[in-house]
């Protein structure tokens, strides 16, 4: 059962004289959150595309639950279970909450969509939307409309967006930015439960959610990762501490 | 939701009421300009599915629609004169009834609209909208240049199709044939609208990487809207050359797929009524205004910009405000 659910072998992608990826190999076990971290510009965005399937890398693979998924596109690497939320809010802004979760109960749901049946009166639907909107604690502004949602409340749609896919894996791109100490601390919370329903690999810049939540932390400098280790490993670090945590920290 | 759904009420019972005043009035003329705006309206209410749910913006189809024209027209005319259209396998003379001639124009609108979708939604911005541009010119200079059915003069046909049970040639019975297949239409839209697909549809317009996130291909989700668009207005083509009794190239020319996009953006784009409405105003103000000056699109124009500046959301929108998100 210690089988990765997900394995990053040998990842390169150059965007002409810039080497974003630089032969980058790591992998997300069974029930563990795996934190990647990084100064700005450290290629994290850029990872996280060629593992949801955006962006094709130049050399490597990417292997999810044991199967070769390079060459499948982002709607087939969703379809096999890769839960993903966004940096930056990608929601239907015109749609109301529980329509952004329909949604995703719908995409989960496969091809099997009418024409006719109004899918917001879909039980089977609605029934899957409010438990996710009520697992992340939207529950009370289902019929609110996207674009009035606050910062935070974004993030939180997202992440119960990619819990109605059920997914076997989450790929979280900093669900905590902007959330504020409390949010955060909730957030930190839930996620801390959901990596038993399926491993997240969590890019975050939040260090006190990282170093609370994280199994193992990668961390990516320069589109290459220096140090993958628990976080009393990536604490101790020396070349971590140089590049990434500030010489002044040293003591 | 409750207002807009009274102000829609309202729409159809004017559009009911108007010919039918006209015909007690003995007043044809008026019923056919009725007539005009329910099928224009059709053709529009086809395209707001692509333009307004799908944020298609196809500046092609006038292709579809005049495919609807000519299969009314090449069917009609092997009927009238008595040459088969084909012989092989087995004989067929064309017809004159236009239930069938409706089928055919829905197939063949919806078969070039797989073929034009599937190559130009390969893009999108402004290259989706030259490239079904460019679709559509192509189809406008095949026809001009296919004198088998009349070239650049187009074909005329004698008698309007027949019509089971229906007087066609009786303008209020022509009318109520319209009006029925707009009703109908605007009913289907309404429930595909709200239907997964529509929702998933909607949502890829707003955000092609969340549909693409849940699993769902943006791609397929357009293509059968385009389908489903083009089959519309293809439809309405049909019944816009029977009213006329005459298709030409125009219907095929960028001037149609302009108007048609004009009925939308003036009433409304991804409204359900705003085509109707759009179809009605730029029809009441062809007809009035043309008979002031015919530089009337002067004026056409003048509204048409004040409603693109002030009034984003068209007719509706600045009568009804913001679309309500959930209902």
């Amino acid at each position: 059962m210690t089988d990765p659910v997900l394995k990053v072998e040998n990842l390169s992608k150059s965007f002409g004289a810039l080497k974003a990826s630089d032969d980058i190999s790591l992998d997300l076990r069974p029930g563990e959150i795996h934190a990647l971290i990084g100064p700005n510009g450290a290629g994290k965005s850029t990872l996280i595309k060629q593992i949801a399937g955006g962006l094709r890398p130049d050399a490597g693979r990417v292997e999810v639950l044991g199967q070769d998924v390079t060459a499948l596109d982002t709607v087939a690497r969703a379809r096999m279970g890769l839960g993903r939320t966004f940096q930056i809010s990608s929601l239907a802004m015109e749609f109301s909450v529980l329509q952004n979760v329909v949604l995703g109960a719908l995409g989960a749901r496969g091809r099997a969509y009418g024409l006719f049946q109004n899918v917001m009166k879909d039980k089977a639907l609605l029934a899957t939307a409010q438990e996710a909107l009520k697992r992340v604690g939207l529950q009370e502004a289902a019929q609110q409309r996207t674009s009035d949602l606050s910062h935070g409340q974004r993030r939180q749609l997202e992440v119960a967006v990619a819990l109605t896919l059920k997914p076997r894996l989450f790929l979280m791109d900093e669900p905590m930015a902007g959330l504020g100490a409390s949010g955060s601390k909730d957030l930190t919370g839930f996620l801390d439960t959901l990596r038993h329903e399926a491993p997240i690999l969590l890019v975050e810049h939040d260090m006190d959610a990282v170093f609370a939540l994280a199994d193992r932390i990668s961390v990516l400098v320069y589109g290459a990762v220096i140090a993958t280790g628990t976080a009393d490993e990536i604490r101790n670090n020396l070349e971590v501490r140089r590049a990434y945590l500030g010489e002044e920290d040293l003591v | 939701m409750g207002r807009e759904k009274l102000f829609n009420a309202a729409v159809l019972l004017v559009m009911l009421a108007v010919p039918l005043l006209a015909w007690q009035m003995d007043e044809p003329f008026i019923i056919t300009l009725a007539t005009k705006v329910a099928i224009l309206a059709l053709a529009g209410v086809g395209l707001n599915i692509a333009l307004g749910l799908g944020g298609l913006v196809s500046l092609g189809h006038a292709a579809f629609f005049g495919i609807g024209g000519y299969a009314m027209g090449i069917l009609a005319s092997h009927a009238q004169n008595y040459e088969p259209l084909f012989a092989w396998p087995f004989l067929f003379e064309g017809s004159n009834q236009m239930p069938l001639i409706w089928l055919v124009a829905v197939l063949a609108s919806a078969a070039a609209a797989l073929v034009i979708g599937a190559l130009s939604l390969r893009t999108s911005g402004v290259y989706f909208i030259m490239i079904t541009l460019a679709f559509g010119q192509m189809l406008y200079y095949f026809a001009i240049s296919w004198s088998a059915y009349g070239g650049e003069d187009g074909l005329s046909i004698w008698v309007r199709n027949e019509m089971p049970g229906v007087n066609t040639l009786d303008p209020i019975q022509f009318f109520a044939v319209a009006f029925v297949l707009l009703s109908l239409t605007l009913w289907f839209a309404a429930r595909l609208a709200k239907s997964g697909f529509g929702l998933a549809l909607s949502a890829a317009r707003q955000s092609e990487e969340r549909v693409e996130t849940v699993g769902l291909a943006p791609f397929k989700l357009r293509l059968m809207a385009f389908v489903i668009s083009g089959a519309i207005t293809g439809l309405a083509g049909a019944l816009f050359a029977d009213l006329n009794r005459f298709v030409s190239p125009t219907m095929l020319s960028w001037h149609t797929s302009g108007e048609i996009m004009i009925f939308v953006i003036l009433g409304g784009v991804g409204r359900l009524y705003g085509p109707v409405v759009g179809a009605a105003v730029y029809i009441l103000l062809e007809h009035l205004l043309g008979g002031i000056s015919e530089y009337w699109q002067i004026f056409l124009g003048l509204l048409l910009l004040g409603m693109v500046l002030f009034a984003r959301g068209g007719l509706i929108g600045a009568l009804l405000g913001r679309e309500v998100a959930h209902d």
